[in-house]
């Protein structure tokens, strides 16, 4: 039996993560944890997060899961998720600039004020509800999910990575920005495929089925 | 091609069970909340709401259940209102699998308990829900307050201003009810929404009226929400989801369908 764990490390509730996976694929053995040797021995490792990315940061360096992280993006399949993706670049503009984890080369930013839709309205934020994500390379995380499928996001900031090479999926609002990056063994999304419906169980199930090669 | 208005079925759940008022008398029983919740999954929900409605405390701990039991085989956003006054009643819904809480009387009492709420769990959870009806006598300018206690107590406070403020205090989307029009069937309050709406930078969710899929369509766009709230037209199945997304898309309006 593989197994995943999901890295707990006090911000929000995981019931919705958890639940998902065991949904996705019932044979994996899931585990909620924040205990280091759990996270490195488990075969595949989920980074989920919401809220504010001073608190992620504080929380991970304090506990010392921002080397447990790290040391996992360098060996085994890894998701973040929403804040999860955020804190992987290598600092954000949240809460007046916040040094991130840095495994991406690049920066978390705002969307910029006074948006305005193709329809003439201001856009809100956050960008919260079901976007497009238009799929920009192949990869094993997307296999049976259809291009531009819906997927439901809530957020104000977004990545901005140095090598355009890693993006592999954009949204448009009202402008493309990165809504997923993919690197060796790393995979992040900025959307919630655990309330996606069919297509984020599907892309959760690929997950846990992925070896970590592109 | 970009982010899709969303149709939200909400659920007003009565000691387990799902009810209807028709301004908030004439109580009708509408079924078991996971069944329902499960049917409006499929047929193509973009989140779900539960209102809890159950007046005694002790039978509070019946919609914890019945949002766990939703959240273990429903995987689209889920909202939970009613009766949520402290940071220990958002804890308990959040952990039992709600991504969002719905603050009501508690923000008009305390305003500070959302910005408290805002900075503990984040804005992408915490919703204001605001009950409105109009107070402006005909041609006069439009203007609408605050009313709390499904709809019978005015607070004097007005309805534009307060969505302003609970922003400000870290509201993440404003659900906005029309109580002039809510269990009517004669379509949103326009006006209202579209005051609103334009005051605000965060989303903002229709709520109160709903009679005909026409209305939903409406509330978009002229009402400018960024979502449509509705209860009764899909409980007793005279309308789908997805004959509503059908009629928002065949009116321009982008559906996920």
């Amino acid at each position: 039996m593989s197994s995943v764990a999901v890295i707990d490390y006090g911000m929000g509730n995981l019931h919705s993560i958890v639940k998902a996976l065991q949904h996705a694929a019932p044979e994996v053995d899931v585990v909620c944890v924040s205990d280091a040797d759990t996270i490195l021995g488990a075969d595949r490792v989920v980074f989920p997060g919401v809220g504010a990315i001073r608190d992620c940061m504080w929380a991970l360096n304090q506990s010392g899961l921002s080397g447990v992280i790290q040391q996992v993006a360098k060996s085994k399949p890894l998701l973040g998720i929403c804040l999860g993706m955020q804190a992987l670049l290598t600092n954000s503009e949240e809460n007046n600039g916040i040094q991130c984890l840095d495994v991406f080369a690049g920066h978390v930013v705002h969307f910029p004020e006074a948006l305005t839709g193709s329809d003439g309205n201001s856009l809100k934020i956050p960008h919260m509800g079901w976007n497009q994500v238009h799929q920009l390379q192949q990869h094993p995380l997307w296999n049976n999910i259809p291009q531009d499928s819906r997927f439901y996001f809530v957020h104000s900031y977004y990545a901005q990575p140095d090598d355009a090479a890693v993006i592999a999926a954009t949204a448009q609002y009202p402008d493309a920005f990165t809504c997923a990056l993919a690197q060796d063994n790393i995979f992040a999304v900025q959307f919630h495929p655990e309330k996606s419906q069919a297509v984020g169980l599907q892309l959760l199930k690929n997950f846990l089925y992925w070896d970590g090669q592109v | 091609m970009s982010l899709a208005k969303r149709i939200i079925p909400c659920l007003d759940v009565d000691n387990g069970r799902v009810v209807k008022g028709v301004k908030f008398v004439d109580i009708r029983d509408a079924g078991d909340p996971v069944e329902i919740a499960r049917r409006y999954d499929r047929e193509g929900a973009d989140e779900i709401t539960f209102l809890d409605i159950t007046a005694t405390h002790d039978n509070r701990d019946t919609i914890v259940h019945v949002v766990e039991q939703v959240a273990s085989e429903v995987f689209i956003p889920l909202t939970v209102g009613g009766g949520i006054r402290t940071l220990e009643d958002i804890r308990r819904m959040l952990n039992a699998g709600a991504d969002k809480v719905g603050i009501n009387s508690a923000a008009v009492f305390n305003p500070d308990f959302v910005r408290e709420a805002a900075e503990r769990f984040g804005s992408q959870c915490i919703v204001v829900a605001i009950d409105a009806k109009k107070v402006s006598q005909p041609g006069e300018e439009n203007r609408w307050e605050i009313f709390t206690h499904g709809g019978r107590k005015p607070t004097g406070i007005d309805a534009i201003a307060w969505a302003k403020k609970m922003v400000d205090y870290g509201a993440g989307e404003i659900l906005l009810t029309s109580m002039d029009r809510d269990g009517t069937r004669e379509g949103f309050d326009l006006p209202l929404t579209r005051a609103v709406s334009e005051a605000v930078t965060v989303p903002v969710i229709a709520s109160g009226g709903v009679g005909n899929l026409d209305h939903l369509a409406d509330g978009i766009i002229e009402g400018k929400a960024d979502a449509v709230l509705a209860a009764s037209i899909f409980h007793f199945a005279e309308y789908t989801i997805e004959q509503a997304k059908q009629r928002m898309a065949s009116r321009g309006v982008e559906v996920r369908l």
